[in-house]
């Protein structure tokens, strides 16, 4: 009975890209009728930037932020937002629903594997990160005159460290709750954690040394955003613990995740 | 050669035995029903012949795959509708269609599938917009667009309106006629008489029977019961000496024999030599339902 379900190589070939193809384009499509979420991780951080840019006395070098304007200050915090609304409460929310409509499962009754389906999400969430933080630092330079990252390799361990470690928390989340609201609950709460020890909500002049000590160990870890950016170089202790939190979450995410 | 082989299945979930023993073959071509009461185990055989559980014990094959090591290639060729499952709130028909087309090698025509079962003027609709029997054409169509040999469908017509479930019956025979062999998971008695060539009783997680909807009916010792009202007293005895009659029983003046065979002939003919004539005489027939109670003891419907 074999030779009746085998297909001929060159179709065998063509139906392992295709679906991944038709997977990327669906959930694109998908993830663009939300605009909500899409436009708050990629426009957010540049539109919070650019209300503060637009105060002359913000625009001001300042002895409190070591020599440097606010906008040049604060920007490394901003990108905070964008990786965190995407990986914390997008990510995992959108993997939780799946699961909880048994989405996941009935992919599992198709060749293709609900993996596909949980890579798919990850790929389209980084991506806007990425274009969230590209639309950042070009609003910041462009336009606020803010200095281009002095360290590009370092910024861009920084990011990928940083958002590997937000990343890999989303899914973690996402492999513990039970359902979506809980995912979202639990990501609202993890993005609020990371915004503060981010300097977002309150800019790290006026936190506790010690809370900014911690802040840089919290991902995504902006301080080392912050040395690649403006300072000396990525602290590596920083980006070895984002690394770290990366893998360390990821792997406990993979033992208990569950399709159904 | 069977399209299904089911071979002593077992499974147990963790406290306890959802599956115990379960046997039976699938020919190539036919409906073949899978008919319980809720909870005897009927999802969890589909679902390990279907792959998305791995039994405890016994034998599987579809198709002369194994539904765990031949993953990839059986979904190819096996089409799969659950109980419950949902699609994105925002993805529309069309677009559900042709995606799920694209998983598979050989797939059908998207866009007459859709038209086939109705859903042409929705194509553009949202899942979230569609109505519980569109939906349920939907996950019908996603079941159907690989172009399957054998399609199984579970609680197919649950939650559907008697117009809609009338509707999908008609369907369902169609794919049948299309060379696929259906496997057909249900509770409704009427369902699975009026579609399934044969059907596998299964109740707490066993086969308690395996036959054509009208041989199963046949198996019955009362499959048919007659009643009436006597124009004479008579003795019980004068009936239960035939071979035909398996019971009698009065309730106030009405008589009710069950039995099977010419029953009608042999017991007027009988009466009719002790001078009883037979009042209000009625025949009925038992049903599946009927049968369905003999051999599982729990009413049908639920």
């Amino acid at each position: 009975m074999t030779e009746l379900v085998a297909a001929p190589a060159h179709r065998q070939r063509m139906s392992r890209a295709r679906p991944l193809l038709a997977l990327a384009k669906a959930e694109t499509r998908l993830f663009l009728r939300d605009p909500v979420t899409t436009l708050l991780g990629i426009l957010l951080p540049a539109a919070v930037l650019a209300g503060l840019g637009a105060v002359p006395a913000l625009r001001e070098p300042a002895e409190v932020f070591g020599g440097l304007r606010f906008t040049e200050y604060f920007a490394p915090s901003l990108l905070a937002i964008s990786i965190a609304v995407l990986g914390v409460q997008n990510l995992p929310t959108g993997l939780a629903t799946y699961r909880e409509k048994g989405i996941l499962r009935r992919m599992s009754a198709t060749p293709v594997s609900p993996f596909a389906v949980l890579v798919v999400q990850l790929l389209l969430n980084l991506v806007t990160v990425a274009l969230g933080t590209v639309l950042m630092v070009a609003v910041a330079v462009g336009v606020f005159g803010v200095t281009a990252p002095r360290h590009p390799l370092g910024f861009a361990l920084a990011f990928l460290c940083g958002t590997g470690a937000v990343f890999a928390i989303g899914l973690l989340i996402a492999a513990v709750a039970p359902r979506a609201k809980v995912a979202t609950g639990i990501g609202t709460v993890v993005f609020m954690v990371t915004q503060f020890f981010a300097g977002v909500y309150l800019p790290k002049f006026l936190l506790p040394d010690v809370i900014v000590r911690i802040g840089d160990f919290v991902p995504p870890g902006i301080g080392a955003f912050q040395g690649a950016w403006t300072g000396d170089g990525a602290d590596p202790v920083q980006l070895a613990v984002m690394a770290l939190i990366a893998v360390v979450a990821t792997g406990t995410a993979a033992r208990f995740f569950r399709w159904e | 050669m069977p399209v299904i082989e089911v071979h002593e299945l077992h499974k147990r979930y963790r406290d306890h035995v959802a599956v115990h023993d379960v046997s039976f073959a699938v020919e190539q071509g036919e409906i073949f029903g899978i008919l319980g009461p809720n909870g005897a185990g009927k999802t969890t055989t589909v679902e390990c012949i279907e792959g998305l559980r791995s039994p405890d014990g016994g034998s599987i094959s579809v198709l002369g795959l194994h539904p765990l090591r031949d993953r990839v290639e059986l979904r190819r060729v096996l089409g799969i509708q659950l109980q419950a499952s949902e699609l994105p709130e925002k993805m529309r028909v069309g677009e559900a269609v042709e995606l799920f087309a694209s998983f598979y090698p050989d797939p059908a025509d998207a866009g007459e599938l859709i038209e086939r079962w109705g859903l042409g003027p929705k194509r553009k609709t949202a899942f979230a917009a569609l109505s519980g029997g569109q939906k349920q054409r939907l996950s019908i169509v996603l079941a159907l667009v690989g172009n399957p040999r054998v399609a199984i469908l579970d609680e197919l017509t649950t939650g559907l309106d008697p117009q809609a479930r009338r509707d999908t019956w008609a369907a369902i025979e169609q794919i049948r006629d299309s060379g696929v062999t259906v496997v057909l998971v249900t509770h409704f008695m009427e369902e699975a008489e009026r579609l399934c060539d044969r059907i596998a009783v299964i109740d707490a997680g066993h086969v308690v029977a395996l036959d054509t909807p009208a041989g199963l009916v046949a198996s019955l010792p009362g499959a048919q019961r007659l009643r009436f009202r006597p124009s004479a007293p008579f003795d019980d005895a004068v009936l239960t000496a035939l071979p035909e009659v398996s019971s009698v029983r009065r309730t106030g003046r009405t008589v009710e024999v069950t039995g099977s065979g010419e029953l009608l002939h042999v017991v007027t003919t009988e009466l009719a030599r002790h001078q009883v004539v037979a009042i209000d005489l009625r025949l009925d027939q038992a049903t599946l339902d009927d049968a369905f109670v003999a051999l599982t003891g729990h009413a049908a419907e639920i």
